[in-house]
């Protein structure tokens, strides 16, 4: 990443409004945001859920979905109004001077055709080069981007390759007409962190080596600081700051800024207990034929935070789901409380479901749509104690209280929730049994960087209070190290390793929990470089 | 921007769309509802009103008989009277009562035994599943009416015996439809959280997955509700569906078809067979309008706005 | 292959249904046939001569039998009452069907080589120009022929070809011996009834089908990689929708095909659906039989297309991982 590039100004968008339309009604989704781009720069827009960072992406092609308009605002490209310019005279830029690398590959590559040949698509709408060369030219991209088998990758269809090659072809569909700018829409939120790596630095060496500007829209300030010159922070459509790389991390001036990495401050001494709340022992357990878990064996002290941590496909849910009994084990047992419990969900007693709760990654399908907040909550109460009519509603505003709310949030349903609010009713209801064992299952992966903190402050708060015990699962390290006592390390079904924090997050490491630490990004943004460097060495 | 500094859970509400309660959401979809929509709801509460008060507003009794056999149209007889005499006006708001009551009821039956067995086999995704699943393809391979068809000349066309083949037969859809949108709830974890609480199966069937998946279910309804009606005016018009002496719209058809040949002669001769068919098709056209309004709302997929 | 043993299955169970529910036809069909005039031996010696006093399985399996050989039985009908009559008219079910089974198709066939391409055209167009007058009008005239009963399309056109302006006739009386153009022409009534209350749905379904395909993800990235119009449906949309317009195309013959027995009735043609409704009524039932097996294996084979296409079409199953 170098500094000195030109001045020459590529882009520049003035005053941007944008208007959207849902639930019946317009809402402002972009309240009159600028944005300047000059050649071979990249920017990296970045904002919580609902900041506006795509919206603006898009328009920075001129282009608004379905459903939203462009009320005033000029885009200059090259000194082209984009937004006085038909859908005709747009489609001449699209794809060959602004090109577009979206979210979810697996979705916007066309099933139909072989990726070589959507690949070229846009370079061989330009008619300058013949089909052949374009297509050396795509091999000659796909290696550089590292992607196995360049040269017959391209005679694949799209749902024969993973999605994180996906990605990368996508970025080579980008780059094969040498667009101007390119947009990148938070391209690797979709994928495992050891994936991401890969991806990342695979974009930015492509991206530097034909000096081509890029907007790069995430949401995570870590990648986007490998990636980006400059960042601008937007948030419910409005601009916050914007500073060079280094100054932004290193001298945030906003509030809201700082808070965006807020989380990774949240330290929790770490303590153990010999009395375990639960013990698993040699479990094995499959979906169907396909084995997932492969003699698992974990203890959980009473009183305390287990973090088991792993990528996706490394069966840490799969661990979830046996411990509560929707998926019975093939092999080993599970001790809770000194007790064996039954493999069969049908077979446990009223009380030992109680006394095990879990708490889900997605708090929108965790509640019924259809039922108030008093009915979630309070449905607990009244089945395990029996409890009904003004008491049980005297008991929900008491656990209302405890999480943070209030009364006035009884006849709410979910839809009329906000994320971090949602998942606090989730909590809500686990409390509601008075259980001794909590399961998170990812309770903060779904939630802004700002609520993931609140989210987390509680959990541990409760913890003090009430003396529950935890098993949080997740994939990212930063919430295990803001929460845990011990850390269980998972690949591939098995445990890799299980201990104190102090002693998985400090080398020596195993070699798998040095790739995942390691593929975690930091606020650095010497680190991807730093990494590359080390890993190649 | 400094006004959000200090982070509460209660004030985290900037994203939140204003609350809405669901008479505001009704009456916003009523006043945004197109002509179309209007038009069918009117047509079917018209349908119903006369359906539920035929005696009172038929000027003539359902079988009633006068002396003069296809008389024309007027003259004491708006729509002057069938081959036997008998007033057809009368008849055909008869025939509401008896059209849309016999295929309602095929239709709630079809419901019934549908949603439940749908939601059970979705729940359960093992040999009970496959095995109902297996049926109902079986059963749902067979075109309906030629099954009908033969069922019934097999037992006799008796109104009950009609209305149970249907329901049965048709019921297939609803297990369908509602096993398919269940699996999709099924495998969300507030299913999974009532699960893990031990709630029995009446409890999950009814109070968690029902609620969530009676949009899909009533537009379903409204679909099959006009394929009975069109199944058993089929049936009906060729002489094996709602039996004599009630009156229905397709029989009236079969009944009076002779009469079309003299339309060169008399033009209301020509239509008179005509007029029940087309009762047929207000009433689906109507359904489908309010249908399709209804999936407007649900799905969300609200049109291109530009 | 799963699904066509899946499919045979079904004929197959469909058969049994058949046979096994005429099995509980109250009465007995020997005394049906001689009256109930006849002596009790001349009864046993006609169920005797059905093989109507073995038991249901064996019987199940004997028609089943001949069923394969192409042998449907001989009808009821036309068998002689009178004991001891040497001349037995009964005919064969099989040369009472075919020549039915013929006009069935002619029917049929014609209806769809006119319905299929003229509901593509208008269904495509309509996706293409969704929410256009041209949308609207076409979707709403298309729900009006979807909710109208077959008979009531079928009177219409009565009605106005064939009575007020006499250009068609109203029975479609065809025989042997009838020319092409003559059979064009008496069957042109029925053609456009079935062909109307096809096209409804179809136009419909390959709407909404588009509709489907252009909301996807690949085709808006597809316009922000500069596709023009053409380009985004001819390369994009089209290779994707095959699958789905085939299935649609499947699914509205089998329903052409049982709407042609109301308007087989209606025209009084001789198809198979006018012999079926006829046979019920004179409880012939090797014809009924026959003729709903017809109908049921046609339709469950249409389906079974239908399902093959959309697996053909998928590039997810021909070129696996």
């Amino acid at each position: 990443m170098t500094l000195n590039k030109s001045k020459e100004l590529l882009l520049e968008m003035k005053n941007i409004h944008i208007d959207g339309f849902s639930d019946e009604r317009w809402h402002k989704i972009l309240k009159g945001v600028d944005l300047t781009l000059h050649r071979g720069e990249i920017l990296g827009l970045i904002g919580e859920s609902g900041a506006g960072k795509s919206t603006m992406g898009k328009a920075a092609m001129g282009y608004t979905q379905p459903g939203c308009k462009i009320i005033k605002g000029e885009i200059n490209f090259n000194g082209i109004d984009l937004a006085k310019l038909t859908e005709f005279e747009k489609r001449k830029i699209w794809g060959t001077k602004i090109s577009y690398v979206a979210q979810s590959a697996a979705a916007s590559f066309n099933p139909a055709h072989r990726l070589m040949e959507q690949t070229i698509s846009a370079a061989n709408r330009l008619k300058i080069n013949p089909t052949d060369v374009l297509k050396k030219d795509a091999v000659q991209l796909y290696e550089s981007l590292q992607l196995p088998d360049a040269e017959n990758i391209g005679d694949r269809y799209p749902h024969q390759v993973s999605g994180g090659q996906l990605q990368r072809i996508m970025t080579a569909m980008a780059m094969s007409p040498r667009p101007e700018l390119i947009i990148f829409d938070e391209p690797t939120t979709a994928l495992d962190v050891t994936t991401q790596v890969e991806v990342l630095s695979a974009m930015r060496s492509i991206v530097d080596k034909f000096n081509t500007a890029a907007i790069y829209i995430t949401h995570d300030l870590a990648v986007v600081a490998q990636m980006a010159d400059r960042i601008k922070v937007l948030r419910y459509g409005e601009e916050v700051e914007e500073a060079e790389t280094r100054d932004m991390l290193s001298n945030p001036k906003e509030e809201y800024t700082k808070s965006l990495w807020s989380v990774r401050s949240l330290i929790k001494p770490e303590e153990t207990n010999e009395d375990y709340m639960l013990s698993i022992k040699n479990i094995d357990a499959a979906y169907g034929s396909s084995k997932v878990l492969h003699n698992v064996s974990i203890d959980i002290p009473k009183g305390k935070t287990v973090a088991i941590v792993g990528e996706s496909g490394s069966g840490k849910s799969t661990t979830a789901r046996v411990i509560t009994g929707l998926l019975p084990q093939l092999k080993g047992e599970i001790i809770f409380d000194g007790k064996k419990l039954s493999p069969k969900l049908e077979q446990r007693s009223k009380e030992e479901l109680r006394r095990i709760q879990i708490i889900f990654q997605m708090p929108d399908t965790a509640m019924n749509p259809r039922q108030t907040v008093d009915e979630i909550i309070g449905r607990p109460i009244e089945f395990y104690q029996g409890i009904k009519g003004k008491e049980r509603e005297a008991k929900v505003i008491e656990l209302l209280k405890m999480i943070e709310l209030d009364e006035t949030f009884l006849d709410r349903l979910p839809s009329e929730l906000s994320g971090g609010q949602k998942q606090r009713i989730c909590i809500a209801r686990a409390l509601a049994a008075n259980p001794d064992l909590i399961i998170c299952d990812e309770v903060t992966s779904a939630l802004d960087q700002i609520v993931q903190e609140g989210i987390l402050k509680l959990l541990q708060k409760l913890q003090k209070e009430l003396g529950v015990t935890y098993i949080f699962i997740t994939h990212d390290i930063a919430t295990v190290k803001a929460i845990s006592d011990e850390i269980v390390v998972m690949y591939q079904g098995e445990v890799v390793e299980q201990g104190l924090k102090s002693k998985i997050l400090n080398p020596p490491y195993p070699d798998y929990t040095e790739l995942l630490l390691s593929s975690v990004p930091e606020m650095d943004p010497d680190w991807l470089t730093n990494l590359l460097n080390k890993r190649s060495s | 921007m400094s006004e959000n500094l200090s982070y509460s859970a209660k004030s985290e509400v900037a994203n939140l769309i204003k609350r809405r309660t669901r008479l505001e959401r009704l009456k916003i979809a009523l006043s945004k509802a197109p002509i179309s929509a209007w038009f069918g709801m009117i047509v079917l509460f018209i349908y119903f009103f006369a359906a539920i008060f035929a005696p009172l507003i038929a000027p003539h009794g359902e079988a009633e008989i006068f002396p003069v056999a296809y008389a024309p149209w007027g003259d004491g007889h708006i729509f002057g009277t069938d081959q036997i005499g008998r007033d057809i006006f009368s008849r055909i708001i008869y025939a509401a009562r008896n059209t849309i009551g016999i295929c309602l009821l095929a239709t709630f039956i079809a419901l019934g035994i549908g949603t439940v067995f749908g939601i059970i086999a979705a729940l359960d995704r093992r040999y009970l599943d496959q095995l109902l699943s297996r049926i109902v393809d079986t059963l749902m391979a067979i075109p309906v009416m030629i099954f009908t068809f033969i069922l019934l000349s097999v037992f006799g066309p008796t109104n009950f015996n009609l209305i149970v083949i249907l329901g049965i037969l048709e019921s297939t859809r609803f297990f369908r439809i509602s096993r398919s949108v269940a699996v999709g709830q099924v495998v969300l974890e507030y299913v999974e959280v009532a699960r893990l609480r031990g709630e029995n199966l009446s409890y999950i069937i009814f109070r968690e997955i029902l609620p969530n998946i009676a949009s899909p279910l009533i537009i379903e309804f409204g679909l099959r509700f006009i394929f009975i009606i069109f199944t058993i005016s089929s049936l009906s018009f060729l002489g094996i569906g709602i039996q004599p002496p009630s009156a229905d719209w397709a029989s009236m058809v079969r009944e009076n078809a002779i009469l079309i040949q003299y339309a060169q002669y008399d033009i209301t001769a020509g239509l008179t067979p005509l007029i029940p068919a087309a009762a047929i098709a207000l009433l689906c056209v109507s359904i489908n309008f309010v249908v399709d309004w209804y999936l407007y709302i649900t799905s969300g997929l609200k049109d291109d706005v530009k | 292959m799963l699904r066509l043993s899946l499919g045979l299955v079904t004929v197959f169970a469909f058969s049994v249904i058949i046979f096994s529910t005429f099995s509980f036809l109250p009465g007995d069909f020997a005394t049906e046939i001689l009256g109930q005039s006849a002596t009790k031996s001349a009864v046993k010696a006609l169920r005797a001569e059905l093989g109507l006093d073995k038991p249901p399985v064996t019987r199940y399996f004997d028609w089943l039998g001949n069923v394969f050989q192409g042998d449907f039985g001989s009808s009821f009908s036309g068998r002689s009452k009178v004991q001891g009559d040497q001349g037995d008219r009964s005919r064969e079910v099989v040369g009472l069907i075919v020549p039915r089974l013929k006009n069935t198709l002619f029917l049929t066939g014609v209806a769809a080589m006119l319905a299929i391409p003229l509901s593509l055209i208008l269904g495509i167009s309509a996706a293409l120009y969704r929410n256009s007058y041209y949308d609207r009008s076409a979707t709403g005239v298309s729900l009006v022929t979807v909710s109208s009963p077959e008979f009531f399309t079928a009177y219409i056109f009565i009605l106005l070809l064939a009575t007020l302006f006499p250009v068609f006739p109203t029975i479609s009386n065809v025989d042997e011996a009838s020319t092409l153009a003559e059979r064009f022409y008496r069957t042109a009534l029925p053609v456009f009834t079935l062909t109307l209350i096809t096209m409804g749905h179809m136009m419909r379904m390959t709407r909404s089908a588009i509709i489907n395909i252009l909301s996807s993800e690949y085709i808006e990235m597809a316009k922000l990689s500069g596709a023009s119009r053409y380009e985004v449906i001819v390369k994009h949309a089209l290779p994707n929708a095959w699958a789905p317009i085939s299935q649609v195309i499947a699914i509205n013959l089998a329903y052409m095909l049982i709407g042609s027995v109301v308007v087989e009735y209606v025209f009084n043609y001789q198809g198979i659906g006018r012999l079926m409704v006829g046979s019920v009524y004179n409880r012939d039932l090797p014809v009924v039989q026959a003729c709903a097996l017809i109908f049921a294996s046609t339709y469950v084979i249409l389906n079974l297309i239908a399902d093959l296409i959309g697996i053909i079409s998928n590039p997810r199953l021909l070129y696996p991982k």
